[in-house]
């Protein structure tokens, strides 16, 4: 078979064109392979921990890690305070960033029995906007399979996730409303929100 | 039956008004009721915890282990399902979807036969046909009739105008009432609802962090169904993009 000509130039603008995409990506720049590696490699930890049958309380310590270390927590926690995170002072916000990954590993973390015996497979990545949406499938006990959508973002210098939408429920969303009421309730005193927050989940 | 179908129209006239006026963008919440919303939410919250929490957790089991036991409340589930199969079938057909229908009415002829009256769901463990819900909110969504405000509704729970215009309507037009007698046709909608409270056993803790861990738990309850129904019509809003803000 011979190539003809038409094929030649859009193989080679195709060429040029992969060229100037390599040439513009920083070093570190994320990719539907690496996004879904992340995601995948949280989960296999995630699920460590549930087998550990460790105690509870070790665990939602060990949950907690995995988030800082996978999760992009400053902007998660930065998210959820909404306008009040641009008024903080930084060893104000460092105090509340603390408190609210700890208040994120107890919260989801007290759910770990839900995943007992369950899994949750990876089934494909794509960039959307300027991140990478990773989708799973999650098959728990007694339910229908949920669609479980992990957003990665390379936008903190390494790639992390920053937000999980399970059947159309997006967490950060959700953090947003729920963080948004404690700070009304405490009037927008940032230092009270942290302390309840180390109560809370 | 001239003035219940008239009131029925009468309602739906209303609702439908209530549907079509200052549609919200994507992704917004339209709660102009929220005073009589959250005092709904205040009186459902107090029973869940009194009533339906210990119900559901002795039907589904719990952990204790003294509840009926999960097989029999899983064929009750299958039963009220089978039951609400015909109402799917004309949703789908109303939403000009006939691979559901066709789907849905085989599923309902499977489990009415082999599987014993719809207890048992042979059609989706041997027959790969499994539930393919619907209802006349998702044919109204369709249908391009706007969602309207947020409502929850006493006993029901969260709703919209849309859904609750669906849920009068989906009474209407189920064949079922054609087909059972009066005193069969309670019981179907008995099983429902006893399944309806199982589910509050097996999803406990996701309804319990919800609903008695929140810091507003109306907010939270809202936020989080309408996400869920609008990811069911394909009506979700944008992506949330932190790093932009």
């Amino acid at each position: 078979m011979t190539l003809m000509p038409n094929d030649t130039r859009r193989g080679f603008l195709g060429l040029i064109g992969a060229g100037l995409a390599a040439a513009a990506r920083p070093a570190w720049a994320l990719d539907t392979g690496q996004a879904r590696a992340l995601i995948e490699k949280s989960l296999a930890e995630v699920y460590a921990v549930i087998n550990s049958g460790q105690p509870a309380a070790q665990m939602y310590r060990a949950f907690e890690a995995i988030f800082a270390r996978h999760a992009d927590v400053e902007i998660i926690a930065r998210s959820a305070l909404g306008p009040a995170a641009r008024q903080a002072g930084a060893a104000e916000f460092a105090a509340y960033r603390q408190a609210f990954q700890g208040y994120i590993g107890r919260k989801y973390g007290k759910r770990f029995r839900e995943f007992i015996g369950s899994k949750i497979e990876v089934t494909g990545a794509k960039p959307v906007k300027s991140f990478f949406a990773v989708t799973s499938v999650a098959y728990l006990k007694g339910r229908s399979p949920m669609e479980v959508e992990w957003h990665v973002s390379d936008k903190s210098g390494e790639s992390r996730y920053f937000n999980i939408i399970i059947e159309g429920v997006n967490m950060l969303a959700s953090e947003r409303a729920e963080i948004g009421a404690m700070l009304a309730r405490h009037k927008g005193d940032l230092a009270a929100l942290t302390a309840d927050l180390q109560q809370a989940g | 039956m001239r003035a219940s179908v008239l009131s029925l129209a009468f309602l739906a006239a209303g609702l439908l008004s209530a549907c079509a006026p200052a549609a919200p963008d994507r992704g917004g919440i339209h709660d102009p009721y929220e005073p009589v919303n959250r005092r709904v939410h205040a009186f459902n919250r107090g029973l869940d915890a009194h009533v339906v929490k210990p119900l559901g957790g002795g039907l589904a089991g719990g952990q204790g282990g003294g509840g009926i036991g999960g097989h029999a409340v899983q064929a009750l589930g299958n039963f009220g399902s089978n039951l609400g199969q015909p109402g799917r079938v004309v949703n789908h057909l109303l939403q000009g979807r006939p691979g559901p229908a066709a789907r849905g009415t085989l599923r309902f002829l499977v489990n009415t036969t082999v599987g014993l009256a719809g207890f048992l769901d042979p059609a989706a463990s041997d027959f790969a046909l499994p539930e393919e819900d619907t209802d006349f909110g998702q044919t109204l969504a369709r249908w391009g009739v706007g969602e309207g405000a947020y409502l929850e509704l006493p006993l029901v729970g969260p709703s919209t105008g849309r859904d609750v215009l669906g849920r009068v309507v989906d009474l209407a037009i189920d064949p079922m009432r054609g087909w059972l007698n009066r005193d069969q046709y309670l019981i179907g909608m008995g099983a429902r609802l006893a399944s309806k409270a199982s589910e509050r056993g097996r999803f406990g803790d996701s309804v319990d962090s919800i609903l008695h861990e929140s810091a507003d738990s109306y907010a939270q309850t809202r936020l989080i169904w309408l996400q869920h129904r609008r990811h069911e019509l394909g009506e979700e809003g944008e992506y949330i993009d932190p790093y932009a803000e």
